[in-house]
């Protein structure tokens, strides 16, 4: 909460001043039934015609008084919120880009994408609603208490009664449904996410032909929504009739006692029309009061979640090395090396050792989950080995800046993710001021350049959100050419040639041998024959290495790389 | 405007009596309301002043008050009822429509939109429909019953003070609408940037691992913060402008409120002739009247804003609806028994008119054979999907399975014949056994289970949570392979005699990979197969190769024909040769 509000601090003089005009302006709202009141008595009391037009004219300058100082209070909440808000995105946006890879893990991105999205709007809406309606509600709730106690205190009883019951039944009535709204959001998600597998799978859906039980199965989910629809509404719609209700009522008592108190002398008769005003605001007063205490909640929940990934810091910190030894005979080396994910029970990777020449290629082979990936992911440092030592270029992997050593190890991911914006924009991820002759070099071995090349715009060519328009293998080699950027001293390969096809995919690697000889390579990969020609293959399974070697000593003593070659082999069997 | 109003009535007809209900409750509760302030003003009159005060008089009124208040009480709320019940039911029955229509419209309509599109169809405009249209109509329909009944009733008090109100009422318009208009451009700007900022967040930080890897963050930041910024500013504006719309319509209420109460009490002492005389209790009445006027004014303009984005949305799910649908055949041929033949006979074929992809294509498939269609990624390898299983109709030529012409053929009839796994699995949230069973809902443990052991997904299966109950969707942790394998065992399950494989080649491991392979071999015995084929044991070992290449078959024959012939083909196999 507090990490939040923290970036009101810009704009501690309009969250003052805003909330005062407003209270100025409530004022004079309250002030008008009064001057009513006098009209009544002493202008048609006296005959006073003057009297009237005077307190008229009165009543019209408290009626542009109050105008004013609402615009001044709007004018300062609307600056103030949103202020705040920009402020607070920043700040989170910022924030979110600090973090880790275990800390991306814990949250998830969808999370993230939320808490700058949705959450910040809600604080931000929360704000802006506070100044605006915080301060006033409650003062025309107690201003018109106090005002009618001034009047008469023994009448104004009344509404020390009518007020705790109205504002009681306001309360159980929203306690009942907020819970009943959000089933219903929940159902409708329900039904969004039916509509979205439905369209996701329309030609498997088909060709079961099994349409008819889809379109019933949504109408389930389509019944049991409106069935929650209808039953919360039943129940919030009881909301307004019967404050309604007891607010009348109330009035009608008003007038009994207030008829016994006129009769006595103690009130006027425009006294008595002053409390039946005074009755009204309240109730209006009170209905404000409780959407607003629903903002404030969803507001609060949305501050807390916030705050929550602003604690959350980046448990890796960085070193101050921003350079490498060339002189250094490896690129990379593993020591016992061993790695446990956050909350996970047991390790990823269990005493992983190897040394890899400047320039050599490393190939990593096994099963899904046997921690590949993992293996390579702690080279550029995204996450921190738990015991064992990372060095880089003969030195300790800790010792170097973090955006530096992420800056010489090049990333291909195995999901080829593009961005939205041309081809050029993308390749330059790595460097924002790469040369068209560098991108073009790297598409070149990337294979890219041949279907680049033949694109209406070429480098221009926009790629849409998620690269839509363009086939998996296009992507992927796209992705491959963007890691070549800014001469990445190593350069990581997960698995990223799965959708070439094999032409495509040997005229690469030959590519890289031929263009790239002073790169480290790792490359991770499903086929033995890809990483045939790799200095150091090895074969993980379950988070242990089974098996360091080269292709050859690994055919001799490794019995499960025996196992992966074999298999493969007797596929190519007749060539 | 009118005819989609019209129509989304349509959809309310079944309702109609919950809407006859709503316009009567409306009618009725909403008088009686309005005619709350006369008894209260009629009430004040019997309080003059000290010992001035006709209690019986008072006693009579509250008690009528008090009547009226109960009364109008209960129709409000069966008003909100009704209504309620007219909302909600017919927005579920346009729901079912649209999400009927899109299981109905030719595959190439849904192709040819996004998911995310027509998901917000079923989803997001109809939710409009239902707050603008539906909801709308009732607040709109009170509102306007508010207005006209408070004129009435200030008339029945005093003609001549009424018309003062009338007379000022365009004020009340004019100002709700002005600032409306003023709102209106700022607030589409300010959603345009919110889609912006929503968009660039959901690419970025839904790629932070990327961004950190290439240290994009302070690039994706100052990218960040241009949006933010602007959003910031339209934001307060928007804000800003529209909450005028309160003080504004207030002062406009206030100043109304204060010429009642001149005139009203200038006439209570006679000094304004041509009115006459009113007494205190009617001014309160006016008063009262006065105060709650301009009230339902904001709200229909509210309301109008809210039909018209209603409207549009209305448009849009019925553009959905107008979609032409897939004409029914259930009256054709079914397929009682296929052999396994099929063959193609001068097939043409092509998305757009334009540009000609498959021509005069000719193949005998004899049953068992084995197809595989090879060639480079994008060459349009699922256009053979589309029309082997009717997804799109071929425009020249004929299928022929099992010696009948497949367009004699019932549509669902021909689509049992085949099995498909596509390499996009598809899951959906559910139990294992319900994924699995999707083809065979009556399907029986046993035979689940014997399908799943056939095809290597037993093993996998039994270690989730709950085994066969474990819920699962698409993104729930399983790997693609696993996810393969469900959808081969949903095949296996169905043991139709015509298959479609797409061989896996992405992000699976290569145990998974071995099981794949062994489990399409399973599932291919004795059967008609075409594979997208990515192994080269499998193109080596069809009986007949596809050679496609950006839509087009560009060669046909088995591995030594095309080798012979020398030419994409034999390329291909070449550069891929020369490797080992």
């Amino acid at each position: 909460m507090k990490r939040v509000l923290v970036y009101l601090k810009n704009y501690k003089k309009q969250l003052i001043l805003g909330p005062f005009f407003k209270l100025l302006e409530a004022i004079f709202e309250l002030i008008v039934p009064v001057v009513m009141a006098k009209i009544i008595d002493n202008g048609i009391g006296n005959n006073d015609k003057a009297y009237i037009l005077k307190m008229g004219a009165v009543m019209v300058v408290l009626g542009i008084c109050g105008l004013a100082f609402a615009l001044i209070c709007q004018y300062f909440a609307s600056q103030c919120a949103y202020g705040f808000g920009t402020d607070l995105r920043k700040a989170l946006y910022k924030h979110i880009n600090s973090l880790s890879y275990s800390n991306i893990d814990k949250f998830g991105t969808s999370t993230l994408i939320n808490r700058i999205t949705n959450d910040t709007n809600s604080v931000q809406t929360g704000v802006n609603m506070f100044i605006r309606l915080a301060f006033r509600a409650p003062f025309l709730v107690i201003g018109a208490i106090i005002a009618s106690m001034l009047i008469d205190l023994k009448l104004s009883i009344a509404f020390l009664i009518i007020t705790p019951i109205i504002s009681l039944i306001i309360y159980a009535v929203m306690s009942h449904t907020i819970p009943l709204y959000k089933k219903t959001q929940q159902k409708l998600d329900k039904t969004a996410t039916l509509t979205r597998e439905n369209l996701e799978g329309t030609r498997v859906i088909r060709a079961f032909s099994r349409q008819e039980e889809e379109i019933k199965n949504f109408s389930i989910a389509c019944n049991e929504l409106s069935d929650n629809a209808i039953l919360a509404g039943k129940i919030s719609s009881i909301l307004n009739p019967v404050t309604f209700m007891i607010m009348n009522l109330g009035i009608v008592a008003i007038i009994y006692f207030g008829g016994i108190r006129v009769d006595s002398g103690n009130i006027s008769q425009g006294d008595l029309t002053a409390f039946i005003n005074y009755m009204t605001q309240i109730l209006l007063a009170l209905v404000v009061l409780a959407n607003l205490i629903i903002t404030f909640t969803k507001a609060i929940a949305s501050a807390n979640r916030i705050s929550d990934i602003f604690e959350c810091q980046n448990e890796i910190v960085s070193g101050s090395l921003k350079n490498t030894d060339d002189n250094s005979e490896y690129s990379i080396e593993f020591e016992n090396v061993s790695f446990m994910y956050e909350g996970a029970g047991a390790n990823s990777l269990e005493n992983i050792n190897f040394k890899i020449k400047k320039g050599g290629m490393l190939g990593i082979i096994g099963g899904t989950g046997s921690g590949k990936s993992t293996l390579a992911s702690l080279i550029p440092r995204f996450y921190e080995a738990n015991s064992g030592t990372v060095t880089i270029f003969g030195k300790d992997i800790k010792e170097y800046d973090s955006e530096y050593i992420r800056k010489i190890v090049g990333n291909v991911p195995q999901k080829a993710v593009l961005f939205t914006g041309s081809v050029r924009d993308n390749m330059k991820w790595a460097d924002a001021d790469a040369s068209d002759e560098e991108i073009i070099r790297a598409l070149k071995i990337a294979q890219a350049w041949e279907f680049v090349e033949k694109l209406p715009r070429k480098l221009d060519t926009v790629i849409s959100q998620g690269g839509k328009n363009l086939s998996g293998g296009q992507k992927q080699r796209i992705a491959i050419a963007r890691a070549f950027i800014g001469n990445p001293k190593i350069v990581i390969l997960d698995d990223s040639t799965s959708a070439l096809d094999y032409a495509t995919d040997f005229a690469f690697r030959k590519a890289i041998k031929e263009n790239l000889k002073d790169t480290t390579i790792i490359m991770i990969s499903q086929r033995a024959t890809s990483l045939k020609d790799a200095d150091t293959i090895i074969v993980m399974d379950d988070g242990k290495a089974v098996g360091t070697g080269t292709h050859e000593s690994l055919l001799e003593n490794c019995e499960v790389y025996n196992e992966i070659y074999n298999s493969q082999l007797r596929n190519r069997e007749g060539e | 405007m009118f005819k989609t109003l019209k129509r989304v009535m349509s959809y309310a007809k079944p309702y109609k009596l919950y809407f006859i209900f709503t316009v009567i409750f409306a009618l009725v509760g909403v008088s009686l309301s309005l005619a709350v302030p006369i008894f209260i003003g009629k009430a004040v009159d019997y309080a003059v002043g000290k010992g001035a005060v006709e209690f019986e008089g008072i006693i009579k009124t509250a008690l009528v008050l008090g009547v009226i208040v109960l009364l109008s009480t209960f129709f409000q709320w069966f008003m909100s009822l009704c209504t309620n019940k007219l909302a909600y039911l017919t927005i579920r029955d346009i729901r079912c429509d649209v999400f009927a229509k899109l299981e109905r419209v030719p595959v190439k309509f849904i192709d040819s939109k996004t998911k995310g599109e027509l998901t917000s169809r079923v989803i997001n405009d109809i939710e409009i429909i239902s707050d603008g249209l539906l909801q709308g109509f009732a607040q709109l329909f009170s509102g306007v019953v508010t207005i006209l009944g408070t004129i009435i009733f200030m008339m029945l008090i005093n003609i001549k003070i009424s018309l003062f109100v009338i007379i000022l009422t365009p004020l009340s318009f004019i100002v709700a609408s002005k600032i409306t208009k003023l709102t209106h451009d700022t607030f589409v700007e300010q959603s345009k940037l919110r889609g912006e900022m929503i968009s660039l967040t959901e690419e970025m930080t839904g790629n932070q691992k990327i961004i950190k890897a290439f240290v994009y963050e302070e690039r994706a930041e100052e990218r960040f913060d241009k949006i933010n910024k602007a959003f910031g500013k339209i934001g307060a504006k928007a804000t800003f402008y529209s909450s005028v719309t309160n003080p504004a319509t207030r002062f406009v209420n206030g100043l109304i409120y204060t010429t009642v109460g001149i005139v009203g009490a200038l006439s209570a002492i006679g000094s304004v002739g041509f009115i006459g005389l009113i007494s205190i209790g009617e001014l309160t009445s006016f008063l009262a009247y006065a105060n709650q006027y301009t009230k339902p004014f904001n709200e229909i303009s509210g309301v109008v804003a809210e039909l018209q984005n209603a409207v549009s949305s209305a448009e849009r799910v019925f553009a959905v609806l107008d979609e032409e649908e897939v004409p029914d055949d259930s009256d054709k041929e079914v397929l009682e028994k296929c052999d396994g033949n099929l063959s193609f006979r001068n097939v043409g074929f092509s998305y757009v008119p334009e540009v000609p992809l498959i021509q005069d294509f000719n193949l005998d498939v004899k049953s068992g054979q084995k197809i595989a269609i090879v060639g480079p990624t994008g060459c349009g390898k699922t256009t053979i999907i589309n029309l082997l299983l009717k997804f799109y109709d071929i425009q020249k030529g004929d299928i022929i399975i099992s010696g009948k012409n497949t367009d004699d053929i019932a549509r669902d009839s021909l689509r049992s014949t085949f099995g498909m796994v596509l390499q996009e699995t598809w899951i959906f949230t559910g139990t294992v056994k319900e994924n699995i069973a999707y083809g065979k809902p009556d399907a029986s443990m046993e035979e689940i289970i014997k399908a799943s052991k056939a095809v290597y997904a037993h093993n996998f299966i039994k270690r989730l949570p709950n085994g066969y109950d474990t819920v699962i969707s698409d993104n729930s942790g399983l790997s693609q392979g696993q996810k393969q394998l469900l959808c081969i065992a949903r095949i296996m399950l169905m043991n139709p005699p015509l298959l479609i494989l797409d061989e896996a080649t992405s992000s699976i491991d290569l145990r998974t990979e071995q099981q794949i392979q062994k489990a399409f071999e399973k599932l291919m015995m004795g059967k008609t197969s075409f594979i997208i084929a990515h192994r080269l044991s499998t193109i080596k070992n069809a009986d007949v190769i596809l050679v496609m290449q950006s839509g087009h078959i560009l060669e046909q024959g088995n591995h030594n024909q095309l080798i012979a012939k020398g030419g994409f083909y034999a390329k291909l196999y070449n550069s891929q040769f020369a490797e080992t």
